[in-house]
């Protein structure tokens, strides 16, 4: 029993990690309409400038303190993440309004492919540290309920906390803000958006921006966790049947399908694993995503789409 | 218009200059081999060193005067360690510069790939650590060279050094050793070798595959818990290590107990997990780090020091590093043996290359000569045996550098032949190849 309340906890503070890289394709999703395929692209580029920085900063200015330089490092990769959201704009989705969206995917391709081109030849392509002072030991819980008790990871744990966070205040933003509502009504029509006065070159940027935020969020997390380096832009991946099973365009439907993406595969890692050879944990992921397609082709909590004719 | 003629003639006369400037009027005979590596991708950060030595070394060797005289040129090729990319780099490679003297895949999935393509395009493929391990029998694998080391030798010495460890093999019995392995042909290789070692000593294996890239092993560190095996052999590449230390720690699996095999066993693999990597042990396949060897500070001296050193001066003399220098010595000091039978100062082909490769002898007069006295052990090839050398050590991070925590282990023959016959054996009668007899290696 201990143990598969291990692998469930353990499920579920990865599917939280998950979640977090998931916002980024729903933000995007929801308040543009764009599939952006670049998002892993982006939590790659905002974790090398982070590392990078917060690298190069204490040797520029000879100090030692590990808070402020990751302050500073900080600063500055929200602000690189903001100047990629602008050019995004400007050199790619400003000249695609009103475009299919095939059209947009492809675009998106495009620039994960050119992020990840860019970041590796400014930033390397070596593995980086970010130490945000995360705790890498794990704690016993319940040891008197169980012989040896519960382990669990500390650092998945605040960064479960992290993302839940994240999740709440850009679910305040798009649900009470005046430019949350401007974010879904150009989601919902372009031009309609627009005939009511809605610019939605100014929108897109910021739509852009939030996501930078909350790739560099993602990044900071993963690349504590794993260091920084190429294989953060597979991250996505993972992402990909969390945001199948929530829907595209729901914030909760992220966070519910993340955590049962993350129970799913290490459940289904442990327990199923040993009988067919081990290593099934990627596909069963989308595996389970495509199951419940079969009973809510928009996924848990996405939008039905009807089109009357 | 007429500007248009006069930008066209003078870009061809330009074109025309480099390439008189480039190729001198009396060029000096030339070695051309391809460099097959990867500096982008998931295993950028151990491709890039691997890469820069191997570079490094052809560079010194040229500075050293060429081999008789004879330069050696090369050409990089990204195979971001896709297999289909590697055979993409091969095919483009293989016929410049008058022809390819012997392709490093640095992949086993791509030597895979090259190995049914060698025997028609007589190129030799050198595998230094790392290939199929059966292609030691060079009377089947007539162009496949797993030079210095294989993955059943290294795990035959994981074995060993742990038994020693415990008291002696036979009290390996009822333990228990988890193979935490990158899902591809690389992670599978040792299977055979410890299944073969558990039935003989009745120890207890199990199998834990990583999917690439690696980065998600949740799941298999739950498992390891539960298990709690006695010790974890690591077969892991690129960030697949760093992030089983990180799990390791994260469950509290002691370093101590695990062992990675020497693609696990580097500065990229260790230096970002910093304490937690404390007390982890590898297999170094007979060099580590050596910042202190003759070679590096030649290397330092003759190429750094000139703003010719192919990478960061920091990483000259570090494991990968040096693992890339010293395949790319054993190619150049193939080369030479080569010339000592076809001519001295002559190029040679890949057919002739296979000879010197199969008459490597570098005893510790040789490596000392190298700047590689201490470094590693004599190496001597033959037609029938394609390894040479079957040496390895342990060392362990202390948080700061790898230290050698052991003494040399050489693979058991008793062990690994029988093997290495079988497996050949059914590859020769699948593939319906006819094995040389030591009489066709005279030829």
């Amino acid at each position: 029993m201990a143990f598969f309340l291990e692998t469930l906890l353990g499920g579920l503070m990865s599917g939280m990690l998950y979640s977090l890289v998931a916002l980024g394709f729903v933000l995007i999703f929801k308040a543009s309409g764009v599939f952006n395929f670049a998002q892993g692209a982006m939590v790659l580029f905002a974790a090398l400038a982070m590392a990078r920085f917060s690298e190069w900063i204490p040797a520029w200015l000879g100090m030692e303190n590990l808070f402020v330089a990751n302050l500073l490092a900080f600063v500055v990769a929200v602000a690189i993440m903001f100047v990629v959201a602008w050019l995004i704009e400007r050199l790619a989705l400003r000249h695609l309004v009103n475009q299919d969206g095939a059209t947009l995917l492809m675009a998106t391709l495009g620039i994960a492919y050119v992020l990840d081109g860019i970041g590796q030849t400014i930033f390397g392509s070596d593995i980086y540290k970010i130490d945000v002072g995360m705790p890498k030991e794990p704690v016993m819980m319940l040891e008197s309920v169980f012989e040896g008790g519960i382990l669990i990871n500390k650092e998945d744990f605040i960064a479960a906390l992290i993302a839940a966070l994240l999740v709440i205040s850009l679910s305040i933003f798009f649900q009470k803000t005046a430019t949350g509502r401007a974010l879904r009504a150009v989601a919902d029509d372009h031009q309609a958006a627009q005939s009511i006065g809605i610019p939605l070159d100014r929108i897109w940027v910021i739509v852009w921006c939030v996501a930078g935020i909350t790739a560099l969020v993602a990044g900071i997390i993963w690349g504590s966790k794993l260091g920084v380096q190429f294989s953060l832009s597979t991250i996505a991946l993972r992402a990909l049947p969390v945001v199948i099973l929530g829907g595209l365009t729901s914030v909760p439907g992220a966070i519910i399908g993340g955590l049962i993406i993350g129970v799913g595969e290490k459940l289904s890692e442990v327990y199923l694993g040993p009988f067919v050879g081990g290593g099934i944990e990627i596909w069963f992921a989308y595996m389970l995503a495509l199951v419940f397609l079969l009973f809510r082709p928009q996924g848990l909590f996405g939008e039905k789409i009807i089109d009357r004719v | 218009m007429k500007l248009r003629k006069l930008a066209v003639a003078a870009s061809l006369a330009a074109i025309g200059l480099s390439a008189a400037l480039t190729t001198p009027a009396f060029a000096a005979e030339e070695q051309f081999f391809p460099v097959l590596a990867y500096r982008t991708g998931a295993y950028a950060p151990n491709g890039t060193p691997w890469a820069n030595g191997f570079v490094d070394y052809l560079k010194l060797t040229n500075a050293r005067g060429g081999v008789n005289g004879v330069k050696m040129i090369w050409e990089e090729c990204e195979t971001g360690y896709a297999t289909d990319r590697g055979v993409e780099c091969y095919e483009r490679l293989k016929g410049k510069h008058g022809g390819a003297t012997a392709v490093q895949p640095l992949s086993t999935g791509i030597t895979f790939a090259l190995t049914e393509k060698a025997p028609v395009d007589k190129i030799p493929v050198i595998t230094a650590g790392y290939g199929r391990s059966e292609s030691q029998n060079g009377a089947v694998f007539g162009w496949n060279f797993p030079l210095v080391g294989t993955y059943w030798m290294g795990a035959d010495v994981l074995v060993q050094h742990i038994g020693k460890k415990e008291g002696g093999l036979d009290k390996l019995k009822g333990k228990k050793i988890a193979l935490v392995y990158h899902d591809s042909p690389y992670g599978k290789e040792p299977i055979a070798l410890l299944q073969e070692r558990a039935r003989m000593h009745g120890f207890e294996v199990s199998l834990l595959p990583v999917a690439h890239p690696g980065v998600e092993q949740k799941a298999t560190w739950l498992q390891i818990r539960q298990s709690k095996p006695d010790y974890v052999f690591l077969w892991g590449w690129g960030v697949m290590n760093s992030t089983s230390l990180k799990e390791a720690q994260a469950t509290g699996y002691p370093r101590e107990k695990m062992y990675g095999i020497w693609w696990a066993g580097a500065e990229p693999d260790v230096k970002d997990v910093g304490d937690g990597a404390k007390g982890y042990n590898a297999l170094a396949m007979q060099h580590g780090a050596e910042p202190d060897s003759k070679v590096v500070k030649e290397v330092l001296e003759k190429l750094h020091a000139k703003g010719q050193g192919t990478g960061p001066k920091e990483e000259v003399g570090q494991v990968l590093y040096m693992r890339g220098l010293i395949s790319s010595m054993l190619q150049v000091e193939a080369v030479r043996a080569a010339q000592g039978r076809y001519g001295k100062g002559k190029r040679i082909t890949g057919e002739q290359m296979r000879w010197g490769l199969e008459n490597l002898n570098l005893d510790q007069k040789a490596l000392d000569g190298m700047g590689l006295g201490g470094v590693m052990r004599p190496v001597q090839t033959s037609c029938l045996d394609h390894m040479g050398s079957a040496w390895a050590r342990v060392h362990t991070w202390d948080g700061k550098k790898w230290n050698f925590t052991s003494d040399w282990y050489q693979g058991d023959e008793k062990v690994l032949r029988p093997m290495v016959m079988l497996a050949s054996g059914k590859y020769a009668e699948e593939k319906k190849i006819k094995p040389r007899t030591p009489e066709d290696c005279k030829k």
